[in-house]
């Protein structure tokens, strides 16, 4: 692959057509993730930062640009090759999006079930991935027996079970408080120290691009607008939106600490 | 015997005797049997209708917009049809497969023909209940279409689907009675025959009667079995 980067995006735009007219929702987008990153997405709500994240497993298809994922364009791609190139993509979603019709070890077999590996390989696998995410006594249960938090565990789970090669994390974490959060975030940190998985995640959350993410882009408006090292950005933000984010992160702090937390 | 020549009395006496139930148990064996064939080739081909519609939906996993409108159309066009009516028509459908176009068996293809579209529409809303996140999650899994509709949109909508199934049998059933009236056999006819020609009400009544405990175990046992599967899963 000589030095080409993990993921790398050139001239990505999406338009989609609503019933106010058309949204330019990405106006020609390059991004470049290593591998081994945790690489965060950050920006307000409509800025184009979930079509981004969607555009890289095909949940959007883009009307013009490229996305490649460990040297495979995914955006030209037919069905079949699509299907083989997306169980190498984990995606954890905002809402988990488990299947209640399933327990938690049958959310995990599944794509394993539909990658067709055989039955015992996908019990070990399962039994092996839920001991990872600390669930291996909740095998058992339903999706609607668990907290939010577990029911992260189940969706991070389940992402891996094909041991892919990218995770995709579409606001995880926006569901969630601060200390369930702050657990699964340090989850997602453990899987990509110790399996060396990439990880982009998109959130309008400072913190969790503090907490966990080592590069960071801030997309506004459809456009990234600034780029670069988690600690560079935030010494020195050059962006409107980095700034934003910032000094509302500071303010509410301030506030926070000032009133006790009793009026929040 | 009716309410103008005897007393109430006498009516209910004889409606609960050997000679009315000798034509009433016979109804029921013929009705539960067209009951018992209509429901399997509905739901069958109901099914069927629903899922390549809710496939073929423009925002389904498989858009297929002009085939999807045509299919809606004829939907549209059968389900307006007033039962009576489309039995009527599909009367000469039977003649072709069957030489036939009177008994049980003839009516069960005109029932058909009457009961399946409004269950293909009940299916294609359960399975448009389904969140779709769930849809897109099995995508992002690399699922092919058809697991994607076997193992995660009909197992994700069952619940709904089996209170959908319900209505439909009990529907099912309120036909099979009209059927009566074109030599179908059963309780409807039973219940015109004598009841409505010959002004017997004392054989009218356990007609109802039947009806009545019939459509209250299939509701009951829909209610059952949907609420069984949910509970299962922990959303009740």
């Amino acid at each position: 692959m000589g030095t080409d980067p993990f993921v790398k995006i050139r001239g990505l735009t999406k338009t989609f057509r609503t019933r106010d007219g058309d949204v330019e929702v990405l106006k020609g987008i390059d991004l470049d993730v290593e591998k081994g990153d945790i690489f965060g997405v950050i920006g307000f709500s409509g800025a184009g930062k979930s079509t981004l994240l969607r555009c890289m497993n095909r949940l959007e298809s883009p009307d013009s640009g490229t996305v490649s994922v460990n040297g495979v364009e995914i955006s030209g791609l037919d069905k079949r090759r699509l299907n083989e190139e997306r169980r190498k993509i984990g995606i954890i979603f905002q809402q988990f999006n488990l299947f209640d019709s399933e327990t938690v070890f049958g959310n995990v077999a599944f794509p394993l079930a539909v990658a067709g590996l055989p039955k015992r390989r996908i019990k070990q696998r399962v039994d092996e991935i839920l001991e990872l995410v600390e669930l291996g006594d909740k095998s058992r249960c339903h999706p609607a027996q668990l907290s939010g938090g577990q029911k992260q565990r189940v969706g991070i789970a389940r992402a891996l079970a094909n041991e892919p090669d990218l995770l995709l994390s579409d606001e995880a974490t926006s569901a969630l408080d601060p200390q369930t959060t702050y657990s699964i975030l340090q989850l997602l940190k453990g899987i990509n120290r110790r399996l060396g998985i990439t990880i982009i995640l998109v959130t309008h959350e400072l913190d969790v691009v503090r907490c966990a993410c080592k590069h960071l882009a801030v997309i506004e408006d459809g456009c990234i607008v600034e780029k670069g090292e988690v600690r560079s950005v935030f010494l020195n933000p050059r962006s409107t939106t980095a700034r934003q984010f910032i000094r509302i992160g500071e303010e509410f702090v301030r506030e926070y600490s000032v009133q006790g937390g009793d009026s929040i | 015997m009716n309410l103008n020549t005897s007393s109430l009395g006498d009516v209910l006496k004889s409606s609960v005797g050997d000679e009315v139930w000798s034509y009433v148990w016979p109804a029921i064996g013929s009705t539960l049997y067209m009951l018992a064939i209509t429901t399997i080739f509905t739901f069958l081909l109901g099914l069927g209708l629903g899922i390549v519609l809710v496939v073929t939906d423009k925002d389904g996993i498989k858009p297929l917009p002009i085939f999807n409108a045509v299919l809606g159309a004829i939907v549209n066009v059968l389900r307006s049809f007033p039962s009576m009516i489309l039995i009527i028509l599909l009367l000469p459908l039977s003649r072709l497969i069957l030489h036939k176009t009177y008994g049980a068996n003839a009516c069960i293809l005109a029932l058909v023909g009457s009961c399946f579209p409004m269950l293909g529409r009940l299916v294609e809303s359960s399975i448009h209940e389904v969140a779709k996140g769930k849809l897109e999650a099995a995508k992002a899994m690399g699922t092919t279409n058809w697991n994607i509709v076997f193992k995660v949109l009909l197992p994700e909508a069952l619940p709904s689907l089996v209170r959908s199934f319900t209505v439909t049998v009990i529907a099912i059933l309120g036909t099979t009675a009209l059927a009566g009236s074109f030599g179908a056999g059963g309780l409807g006819d039973v219940a015109v025959r004598f009841g409505y020609n010959r002004f017997r009400t004392d054989v009218l009544i356990p007609t109802v009667f039947v009806l009545v405990v019939m459509v209250q175990a299939i509701q009951a046992l829909g209610g059952v079995i949907a609420r069984g599967i949910a509970r299962k899963r922990y959303l009740v």
